[in-house]
């Protein structure tokens, strides 16, 4: 396993490192492009995690959508050449970072993590690098580990619109709501009576303000 | 397979940098790209366990992807909303920064 394990320290350098530049650099638009490189890392990490889909969604969603509106919003909001100050509380935002740090580091390293006994941990390990290569079903059996997936049962598409349906549904209207929210706040506000008569732009703008409006209710 | 140990790890690193980033900087739009680190960081933390405890009982690795699918999309949902917050409080108080919208401060 060496390769993996060559992979993942590759993809710990550039996240880790990214990651430490978004919150330590001074141009926010630098920031925003470091945060992608985390994003495509993080991405990276699912790969090898055997989370092949969750790794297209992260680059399309989070690389692709998330990351154009961050970008979008550091361009809108002109605070770009204001750069990145950090504010009173940066002592106590280290000292607080360091003292979550040392208790999540104690206790990732105190506990006892693997839930299998060794025999039965590689062959789930071989079932798995087996879905992704052409290892032959006689190789499997020898090594005792055919059948023995639990990934053979249900897939993700399963469990989304079975077991989790509900939430699946929950989480389709909290979009939408969010969709229409942020359209809700973000029109213009309804044109004050004078300024109308003023101008057929103003006049017009509020008329689309109005159809926004009543297409939200 | 990497030991779980090393993910952990790096997700505890992401999410502290994250922490860092919400508690000690001014601009509104960096503190929604720190909470993406951290939200990013559970996602690691989530997927690592989830794919290192396969075969252990009926646990299969899909579990814990199931629950990173529903952060990412409630992730999505609270940056679209947040940035047109802060679009138009840009708009309203023609800054971002955090420590100077005081409007609900008496």
């Amino acid at each position: 396993m060496l390769f993996q394990d060559v992979v993942f320290w590759l993809l710990t350098v550039v996240a880790v490192g990214s990651a430490l530049g978004v919150v330590l650099i001074r141009d926010l638009f630098r920031a925003a492009l470091l945060l992608v490189a985390v994003f495509v890392a993080v991405g990276g990490y699912f790969v090898l995690l055997n989370a092949e889909f969750l790794a297209v969604v992260q680059v399309l969603i989070y690389a692709g959508a998330i990351s154009v509106l961050i970008i979008f919003a550091v361009m809108l909001t002109r605070d770009v050449q204001q750069g990145n100050p950090p504010n009173r509380l940066q002592i106590p935002a280290v000292a607080l970072a360091a003292l979550l740090l040392a208790a999540l580091v104690t206790v990732a390293v105190d506990t006892q993590w693997s839930f299998l006994p060794e025999g039965e941990r590689q062959s789930v390990e071989l079932v798995q690098t087996a879905a992704v290569s052409d290892i032959s079903p006689e190789t499997l059996e020898q090594a005792g580990a055919a059948g023995e997936s639990a990934a053979q049962g249900v897939g993700l598409a399963d469990l989304l619109i079975g077991r989790f349906v509900l939430p699946f549904e929950a989480v389709s209207v909290l979009l939408l709501a969010a969709l229409i929210g942020a359209l809700a706040l973000v029109r213009p506000r309804p044109a004050p009576q004078d300024a109308r008569a003023s101008g057929a732009e103003s006049a017009s703008e509020s008329a689309g303000a109005g159809a926004a409006g009543s297409e939200a209710d | 397979m990497v030991d779980l140990v090393w993910f952990q790890l790096l997700s505890a690193a992401l999410f502290v940098i994250g922490l860092y980033g919400v508690l000690a900087r001014r601009s509104a739009v960096l503190i929604l790209m720190s909470i993406e680190l951290m939200l990013n960081a559970v996602n690691i933390n989530l997927i690592a366990a989830a794919a290192h405890m396969e075969g252990f009982g009926s646990f299969s690795r899909f579990d814990g992807q199931l629950i990173a699918i529903f952060i990412i999309t409630v992730a999505a949902a609270e940056v679209g909303l947040a940035l047109a917050i802060v679009l138009r409080m840009y708009r309203n108080r023609s800054t971002v920064n955090v420590d100077e919208i005081d409007l609900m401060k008496w």
